[in-house]
């Protein structure tokens, strides 16, 4: 397989491994909530790049495309990545209040400061 | 008519509800009305087994657009058994919620407790009848991100440190899902479960269709928290509000479950999943240690939340041991199991709510005594806890049964032998909690302590008396989970 053909994928490997990488490896609370984003953007690539056709155009109707046989992309898995988007945000929204309220708590966002507290 | 638009109804009713109880902004009348939805839709999900059982599976086209362009629920025994153990056991659960509610959250956190609730509840029903794929990973969204809240509004800090690890682990889990979606995506060009199941046949030998499937199933086993991917369950069952914990624990694992059902067996179908790949050796291997491993840690917690949480993780690796069987009575077990584990766990996380309520505390060694103090709620968690060990007389006996009956007919005496094992682990943990309640004296405090209120009674011993009921007279859930397992290997086929 050439490298060139399917760069796309091979980005969205890089990126999806960086991104489970930091989610594992970072103490930091937001850090994790960073690699966690990055984790799930590779995800939204994979989908726009599967959807994509050699020479075809953005699926956009208009005079001009309705009378020339233009190639569209596939519009599905973009409309499911908006949807995912969406729950992407709400995620990343949910975790950063969440951390918020740590912060209070604790008076820390670090992981291995917050499960010492804990144990004592 | 109506009777058309069921499916629907069933999603959309908890839905619309959940952003009405904002507006009422009253406790009181927000769990009124937050439990007379529930109860709303345990009513249409009685009614959608009904017609189910008689007429065969529900197919609804959403918007009226059919199905391989539209969206479409489709809901067959299996589903509509699962959509009544969950209504009704939310419904019971509300019913208690209004006084533990009151005595754990501020009353200004109660309303948003209600919407959050109902938003599990619609994301937990839309897993169960939705018959697309890209669909069930917005409903297994909703209904995270609205237990995440739900666990976040513990009392104890530790709570929100629950709800962040485990917001972690099930973004990851529904992420991995999304890989596998779009991956089938890639191969077939079509995200209804049924036209899935057609298409993967032909392309059982591809390698694109190996990773979905590794991808999916680990993504499902992170949100079931099967062994070894568990670590984020015990402290959220924990930390959370009593009736938080006794909602997830009683029902989000089994919906799980559902999903697991419903793609190994329908979507990727039985032949693919047990003979492309070492599903059974996997499954089965995690499920036995999963249960050893469990049950001994369960043992050593001091808090009795704790213990059941670690309980919970065992019962579910009993559940993945008898699925990985691959034959219908292992399925039959499983199946059983998931209706028999909700009650079981319903009643004991509902009693120990009522504890709670109480004594303000679930580290065990402030029962002392108690059994004596409140006689009538620790009889419920003996009777839960009998249950769970698998006394005859009990739904937990009638798991077991079934369990050790799959496993025998193979011939694996040394599995029965790990399943009649962990029930004695299940023992020891329950011991405990017994000896402390009724063996040791009370101290000074303990003696002021006094029954738990009439209101919270009510719906321990509803649940705690259906232990007992369905394990005597087993018809109607034998006759439910064969028809189940008859129409999952019937769609394999």
């Amino acid at each position: 397989m050439n490298v060139a053909e399917s760069f796309n994928y091979w980005a969205v490997m890089i990126l999806m491994m960086s991104g489970l990488y930091i989610l594992i490896a970072q103490g930091n609370l937001v850090k994790k909530v960073i690699g966690l984003t990055i984790f799930q953007t590779s995800v939204f690539i994979l989908y726009i790049s599967m959807a994509n056709i050699t020479g075809a155009s953005a699926p956009v109707i208009s005079e001009a495309s309705s009378q020339t046989n233009l190639l569209f992309s596939n519009p599905l898995p973009h409309v499911m990545i908006l949807t995912a988007i969406v729950v992407g945000i709400s995620t990343t929204a949910l975790a950063l209040s969440l951390i918020i309220r740590i912060k209070r708590a604790y008076d820390t966002i670090e992981e291995d400061e917050i499960h010492d507290m804990d144990a004592q | 008519m109506m009777s058309n638009q069921l499916a629907i109804l069933q999603v959309v009713i908890p839905l619309i509800a959940a952003p009405l109880c904002l507006l009422v902004r009253h406790a009181k009348l927000t769990w009124l009305f937050a439990l007379t939805i529930s109860a709303l839709c345990s009513v249409i999900a009685l009614l959608l087994l009904q017609q189910v059982t008689t007429h065969g599976p529900v197919v609804y086209a959403l918007g009226d657009w059919q199905a391989p362009i539209g969206i479409e629920y489709r809901i067959d025994v299996l589903g509509a058994y699962l959509l009544t153990i969950v209504t009704s056991i939310s419904t019971i659960i509300l019913l208690a919620s209004s006084s533990i509610n009151k005595s754990e959250l501020s009353k200004q956190k109660q309303p948003l407790f209600y919407v959050a609730y109902l938003l599990c509840l619609t994301g937990m029903l839309g897993i169960i009848v939705t018959g697309d794929v890209f669909n069930l990973f917005i409903f297994i969204e909703i209904s995270a991100l609205a237990s995440y809240t739900l666990i976040a509004m513990g009392k104890d800090r530790r709570a929100l440190t629950a709800a962040f690890s485990y917001l972690l682990v099930g973004t990851l889990g529904a992420t991995f899902i999304l890989i596998g979606i779009g991956l089938m995506y890639m191969l077939t060009g079509t995200l209804n479960m049924h036209d899935l199941s057609v298409r993967l046949v032909e392309l059982s030998q591809s390698r694109t269709l190996f990773t979905a499937f590794s991808f999916f199933i680990v993504g499902v086993c992170l949100k079931l928290a099967l062994f070894p991917l568990h670590w984020w369950l015990p402290n959220a069952y924990t930390y959370s509000p009593s009736v938080a914990s006794a909602f997830l624990a009683a029902t989000a694992t089994k919906v799980a479950i559902y999903i697991l059902l419903r793609f190994i067996f329908g979507v990727f179908g039985q032949e693919f999943s047990f003979s492309a790949l070492p599903l059974q050796n996997i499954l089965m291997t995690l499920g036995i240690v999963g249960i050893l491993v469990a049950s001994t840690m369960a043992i050593y917690q001091k808090n009795a939340k704790q213990i059941l949480a670690y309980s919970s993780i065992a019962q579910i690796a009993y559940m993945i041991l008898t699925l990985g069987f691959n034959s219908h009575n292992g399925l039959l077990a499983t199946l059983i199991h998931i209706f028999n584990h909700a009650l079981m766990k319903g009643a004991l996380f509902l009693a120990l709510a009522a504890v709670m309520y109480r004594i303000g505390s679930m580290e065990i060694k402030q029962f002392a005594g108690l059994g004596k103090q409140m006689p009538w709620t620790f009889a419920a968690i003996v009777i839960g806890g009998l249950s769970l060990v698998g006394i005859p007389l009990t739904v937990g006996f009638i798991s077991k049964w079934y369990m050790i009956v799959a496993s025998l007919e193979n011939g694996w005496w040394p599995v029965a032998l790990v399943i009649v094992f962990g029930s004695l682990l299940a023992a020891v943990y329950v011991w405990r909690i017994f000896e402390t309640a009724y063996l040791q004296t009370a101290h000074e405090p303990n003696k002021q302590i006094k029954e738990a209120p009439l209101r919270l009674l009510i719906p321990v011993w509803l649940l705690t008396l259906a232990n007992i009921y369905f394990g005597i007279d087993v018809r109607f859930t034998q006759n439910i989970a064969e028809l189940a397992t008859q129409s999952i290997l019937g769609s394999a086929m």
